[in-house]
């Protein structure tokens, strides 16, 4: 076990790297997001999940729901580093004619299930696709990854209600609870806590952890997989920009890319200390 | 024009058909199955159908999920719900990833009658119409129904299917073909033409009767797919006939009428009037004195041909 964490903390790192040239690549897009996210994100793709890249509609694999569609960067890294598609493409993030989208775009990536990017929305199709699942008796899990300032979208309670009526048991939610948004502090704009006895008052099987403790993140979704009746939310507690000294709960850095002069420091922050200068061109 | 059925029980009949046909076929509602007579299917495959309650926008949400799993969802509730409360839903999870997802809306128009203009739903050609990668469909009698119902079906993509409380007559034989985005020539005309749509297109054939009383030749083209527009079968009449006058139990902003005048406005600009909703709300009424309220009775087109034909 501690050599799989040790192994997924790496990937983490190294995918932390991807976000931050891709980020400074495409000079537009989410980074705080991003970055809080990526170690479930990691997790998830390259420990729990049951997929094939090189058959993204494989029926039984299990499915990813990014709710928190402005973290895009984060599950397009994942699936360039799993071999969806070719790392290059992560360098026409947000361009014209790019299969990168500035938000998940199940048309046009592979590996992308549905269309996210208006917040609220992405808990319903995965409660969908856990229901379809279901019916036709597969073992396959959806997994979906919501934001915290995201709960105040309304239509996530309907679908935090209609999850446990339907017993999607084969449902996994994670919130990345890293506290901030684009106007500031989430408990400040619209306090949405107390999230976990929200979900557990819903009929949820709730988990809390630091969303950047690998062991921490394997250990909830394992537990979650053994957890029946119900679905399980995994209660992350996060830090926006993790990672990244300067970037980390900057609420500034919700929206903003590294700049040409922030790259060289962001990436050393990662451990990671390329020739900068081949990187700005 | 002899049985009378309203095309929301002719959607809960087929959908039991198609439920027994087609394993994938799932349905969902939002605690109005019995007012959409989804709960017909709900009854022979309870397995299959869910109640979502009354939370609009997770039901749209949700059948977008069904549908990336590989089932063909109908989804239904009431017209002003289902495009009015869950509107960006259907453009972001339905629409925008072209998932093959059904929203078939009952109780559209004034006819909802007695409930009143809250629930009236006079928008939902126009905003559905707007949407890339929708198709709309609104059938004129019960048989149309189930075909448009059957062919949403075997499409694959979003289609909004607008259908009504109240009975209709029946129109169409089951001889009748129905292929979406195809209009449909119900009488030959000269003189003006009728593109009508949904429960007005018997009002125009009605409208039709009156004028050959008094020598005056009308057309009637039926549309029942809004979207795609059937721009040939437009154009040709407005050649061949010189007038137009729209019929829908709708706004007349961006419904049939809008459509068709933008179709006119490019391609051979001809003589219109739009009769529909004049952009107001609805209000409550018996469904039949809501008609005669809003100016949707044969006697009402058969003024507007005059007018139209005056301006030829």
């Amino acid at each position: 076990m501690n050599d799989t964490v040790q192994a997924l903390t790496e990937k983490a790192r190294r995918l932390r790297v991807d976000i931050v040239k891709t980020l400074h690549r495409s000079r537009s897009g989410h980074t705080g997001g991003s970055l809080s996210a990526i170690d479930m994100i990691t997790a998830l793709y390259f420990h729990k999940m049951r997929h094939r890249p090189e058959e993204p509609s494989w029926p039984d694999r299990d499915r990813f729901v990014l709710c928190k569609g402005h973290a895009a960067p984060a599950q397009y890294v994942a699936l360039a580093e799993a071999g969806y598609f070719p790392k290059e493409d992560l360098m026409t993030l947000r361009r014209l004619g790019s299969h990168l989208q500035g938000h998940p775009d199940s048309k046009v990536t592979p590996g992308v299930e549905v269309c996210t990017g208006s917040l609220g929305q992405g808990l319903s199709m995965a409660n969908g696709m856990a229901m379809a699942l279901k019916l036709d008796g597969r073992a396959s899990r959806v997994y979906a990854l919501l934001g915290d300032g995201e709960l105040q979208e309304g239509q996530v309670w309907e679908a935090a209600m209609a999850a446990p009526h339907y017993r999607l048991d084969n449902l996994c939610a994670l919130v990345d609870c890293n506290g901030l948004q684009i106007d500031g502090e989430v408990a400040k704009v619209m306090n949405v806590a107390p999230v976990a006895d929200k979900f557990r008052a819903f009929g949820w099987h709730v988990l809390e952890i630091d969303g950047h403790d690998m062991a921490a993140v394997l250990q909830a979704l394992d537990r979650a997989e053994t957890l029946t009746g119900a679905p399980t939310v995994v209660v992350a507690r996060t830090v926006k920009g993790k990672g990244v000294a300067f970037f980390e709960n900057k609420a500034s850095y919700h929206g903003v890319t590294p700049s040409d002069e922030e790259l060289p420091r962001a990436l050393e922050c990662l451990g990671c200390f390329e020739d900068c200068e081949k990187i700005v061109d | 024009m002899s049985t009378m059925i309203a095309t929301r029980d002719a959607y809960g009949e087929v959908l039991a058909e198609l439920g027994a046909e087609n394993a994938d076929v799932v349905v969902l509602d939002a605690d109005l199955s019995g007012s959409t007579k989804t709960a017909v299917f709900a009854r022979k495959f309870p397995e299959r159908f869910f109640n979502m309650g009354i939370a609009e926008a997770n039901m749209i949400g949700t059948a977008a999920g069904l549908a990336a799993a590989g089932k063909i969802p109908f989804a239904s509730t009431f017209a002003i719900f289902a495009v009015g409360r869950a509107w960006e839903q259907m453009r972001q999870s339905v629409a925008y990833p072209k998932a093959n997802v059904k929203i078939v809306a009952t109780h559209s128009g004034v006819t909802v009658g007695e409930d009143g203009g809250s629930h009236q739903s006079v928008e939902d050609i126009a905003i559905t119409r707007a949407v890339p990668n929708m198709t709309v469909i609104v059938p004129a009698d019960g048989e149309e129904t189930k075909q448009a119902i059957r062919a949403a079906a075997a499409y694959k993509g979003p289609v909004y299917v607008r259908l009504g409380r109240n009975k209709v007559p029946t129109i169409f034989g089951n001889d009748y073909r129905f292929t979406i985005g195809k209009g449909v020539q119900l009488r030959e005309g000269t003189d003006l033409t009728f593109v009508a749509t949904g429960l007005m297109t018997a009002q125009a054939l009605a409208a039709a009767e009156e004028l050959a009383k008094g020598g005056i030749s009308a057309r009637v083209v039926h549309l029942a797919t809004i979207k795609p527009l059937d721009e040939e079968i437009i154009v040709a009449a407005a050649r061949e006939t010189g007038a137009i006058v729209t019929a829908e139990e709708h706004s007349i902003v961006g419904g049939l009428g809008g459509a068709v005048a933008e179709c006119l406005g490019e391609r051979f600009p001809a003589p219109l009037v739009r009769v529909g909703i004049k952009d107001r709300f609805g209000t409550s009424g018996k469904a039949e004195e809501l008609l005669e309220y809003f100016g949707l009775m044969p006697e009402d087109l058969v003024v507007a041909a005059r007018e139209v034909l005056a301006r030829k």
